[in-house]
């Protein structure tokens, strides 16, 4: 009789779990539909046409792999870290992008680094007001802040009209089409994106714990070395991340500022799709893709994406 | 200004805590006044409890002891040397923080062992005092752990062997137990007491809770507004309180309202509208005809119907409410001019017990209450 009355409840409570089941299934299915007006948008707008245009570089203008051939044919080398490495024009687009983007990253983090701090350090009404001078580049589009460099940078622009009035020099300096103009102008357009993630993460680091490492015996650096920074990396990692794979892509800017050499991978995409030879330009922008992807999948195996995405838990 | 009379001298093992003197500190953020002109005597090895309600100033102070806050004004001593000028990181005063404060990038184990690097501490040396103070807390073996993959009692733990690891001579604690459930919080204000019995270390102590303070301190100290209404033992607190607000504070309390009417030798004569003349001991400082408060404690009133010794007042009234609470009875009695008393009658044989409606008489020797 007793065995029996057990049998009874277990059979009840495999009711009950069955029914939370079915529940929870439910519940993830009202998440679904959240999810889906964004979706599809995505698919029909942004999926679609991405696949349809990367696909062509198998099959235009004939089926093969003949578009990724010109990429691994090597021409010439380059010298680094003493190496010679073989290597053709357009993987020299590619290195010279990872270069840009690179340098790009770290002036960014170490010019953005101190004023998230600084931001983090003042009230939280006074950091408001001034996250403002650091949102109002945001508000201005790409291309006018390019131009705009272009007016501050030229052989007869600000600079080199100040300098030849101040007697300074005899004849103007070549600013603008170079290198240094490139990453004057990618470094401004970028500092919001690496600054703002930082300040995220910076904020939300509790004061009481700068306060307990100086309490333990920490003077302001080793305070600084041992717990604000570690406490800060999530922050640099995905101010660096962001601002590393948004310049992989960089266009206008390249473009106006720098010189015949600086030409980067989406430069060298726009001008095979102006000269019609899509399946060549949707090569590269699959590699640039794949580029991107790898990288990204590179700092979250190293740092995980939590720790990417997550903010310093305390 | 006298040091403290309980100098304690238990056996020590972490060497004697230090004399802490605030003199006339003040803390001014602004126009709001968070500390006025507080002045406290910390004898070495005394256990020294803040107590007060939020905002009375009890984190501002520990604060300025641990250097992150400067006073606007007074100086405070650590064994006779002024501190202003010593930057918090070598004040060697540990602080337990209200949430703990652990750094949640590092094990317990780093936790520990960070104070003792900062100064410089070999690293045997170091794996060996973070094995002992671990043990101490009674959390042995728990180097590994991260902050987060502790209760809340055992980040506690933790935050204490780190403030405590490297023998400051001064501890503060800023509300340790706060955001423990109470079984807990009661379990760990005695581990707390133990330790400090056998470290002698001088311990300032926050809370808000005057059950904590009661059970753990040598001495309190009753904050309000900034300013400390009163400073001492558990019992000359709860037997001898000097303002009503330490009296409300500490304990339940009643008042009677009235004017001292007249001084006779030690005792005062208050006229209370509607109940004649009560007797208190006499108070310095209140002058006849000046309004005062008559207080005595709940459980120091008698309810009874069987004649009025001399020494004690007695008042007349009604029972407007009972609440039986098994070990007791609290009765509230409407008296004559629309004053309350509340009072607390133990349920055993031989007290007589009331109802809703009952006239009541009740009375309290002269000795048990006070004027405020
Ligand atoms: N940085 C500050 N700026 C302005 N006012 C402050 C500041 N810090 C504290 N105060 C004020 O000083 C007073 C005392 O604050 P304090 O933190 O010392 O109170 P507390 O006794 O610790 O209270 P609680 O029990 O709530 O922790 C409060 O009125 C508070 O508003
Ligand atoms: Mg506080």
């Amino acid at each position: 009789m007793a065995a029996l009355t057990h049998d009874l409840q277990g059979a009840d409570r495999e009711g009950q779990v069955a029914r939370f089941q079915h529940l929870r299934r439910r519940e993830q299915w009202r998440y679904v539909l959240l999810l889906l007006p964004a979706v599809v948008f995505l698919i029909a707008f942004y999926g679609y046409p991405v696949a349809a245009m990367l696909t062509r570089a198998f099959y235009d203008p004939v089926p093969g792999l003949q578009n990724f051939e010109p990429l691994v044919t090597a021409r010439s080398t380059v010298e680094f870290l003493g190496l010679s490495i073989p290597m053709n024009a357009y993987i020299r687009v590619f290195w010279i992008t990872l270069q840009i983007a690179a340098v790009v990253t770290i002036v960014s983090l170490l010019l953005g680094y101190p004023v998230a701090y600084a931001l983090s350090s003042v009230s939280a009404s006074r950091a408001n007001l001034l996250m403002i001078f650091v949102l109002i580049p945001f508000w201005t589009s790409i291309l006018v802040r390019s131009y705009a460099w272009m007016v501050l940078l030229g052989k007869e622009g600000i600079i080199n009209e100040a300098l030849l009035a101040a007697g300074l020099r005899t004849e103007p300096l070549v600013l603008l089409n170079t290198r240094l103009a490139v990453y004057l102008g990618m470094i401004h357009i970028m500092l919001p994106f690496m600054i703002l993630p930082l300040y995220a993460v910076m904020r939300g680091i509790d004061r009481n714990l700068l306060r307990a490492a100086g309490n333990l015996g920490a003077p302001p650096s080793a305070v600084f070395r041992r717990i604000f920074l570690p406490l800060s990396l999530p922050g640099v990692a995905a101010g660096c991340l962001l601002v590393f794979i948004l310049s992989l892509g960089f266009y206008i800017t390249p473009a106006l500022l720098g010189g015949q050499k600086d030409v980067m991978v989406s430069m060298l995409i726009q001008q095979q799709i102006s000269l019609l030879k899509w399946g060549f330009g949707a090569a590269l922008a699959l590699v640039l893709l794949i580029l991107a992807l790898g990288i990204y999948a590179l700092f979250t195996r190293v740092l995980g994406v939590e720790r990417v995405f997550g903010s310093a838990r305390t | 200004m006298t040091v403290a009379a309980q100098v304690r001298t238990p056996e020590k093992i972490g060497g004697l805590g230090a004399r802490v003197l605030f003199d006339r500190i003040e803390k001014r953020y602004g126009p709001v006044i968070a500390v006025d002109e507080v002045s406290l005597d910390i004898a070495p090895g005394e256990f020294v409890t803040l107590l007060g309600p939020s905002g009375s100033g009890k984190t501002t102070s520990l604060m300025m002891l641990a250097g992150f806050e400067i006073p606007t004004a007074g100086e405070i001593y650590v064994d006779d040397d002024p501190i202003a000028a010593v930057p918090p990181y070598r004040r060697n005063i540990g602080m337990v923080f209200q949430n703990y404060a652990l750094f949640p990038h590092m094990t317990v184990g780093e936790n520990i062992a960070f104070p003792l690097q900062m100064r410089k501490i070999g690293r045997s040396e170091i794996a060996r005092q973070t094995r002992d103070v671990l043990e101490l807390v009674g959390l042995p073996g728990y180097e590994g752990r991260y902050p987060k993959q502790l209760s809340g009692g055992q980040q506690q733990r933790i935050a204490v062997a780190r403030a405590l690891v490297f023998n400051p001579r001064v501890l503060l604690m800023d509300e340790p137990l706060g955001a423990l459930d109470k079984q807990l919080r009661e379990h760990l204000q005695l581990e707390i007491k133990a330790l400090h019995d056998k470290l002698g270390v001088t311990i300032i102590y926050v809370t808000h809770d005057q059950e904590e303070a009661l059970v753990m301190s040598d001495r309190i100290a009753v904050m309000n507004n900034g300013r400390i209404e009163q400073c001492g033992g558990p019992t000359d607190l709860y037997d001898e309180p000097e303002t009503r607000f330490v009296a409300t504070f500490i304990g339940e309390s009643n008042f009677i309202d009235g004017v001292l009417a007249r001084a006779d030798g030690a005792i005062g004569y208050v006229e209370a509208p509607g109940l004649g003349s009560l007797r208190a001991p006499l108070k310095p400082g209140i002058a006849a005809g000046s309004p005062v408060a008559l207080t005595v404690r709940p459980e120091k009133i008698i309810a009874h119907d069987n004649g009025a010794s001399s020494h004690l007042n007695t008042v007349d009234g009604t029972v407007a409410d009972v609440v039986f609470v098994g070990e007791m009875r609290r009765y509230v009695v409407a008296l004559p001019g629309g004053q309350r008393l509340v009072l607390k009658a133990q349920n055993r044989s031989g007290v007589q017990s009331f109802n809703r409606g009952d006239a009541i008489r009740v009375g309290w020797s002269v000795d048990d209450c006070r004027l405020v």
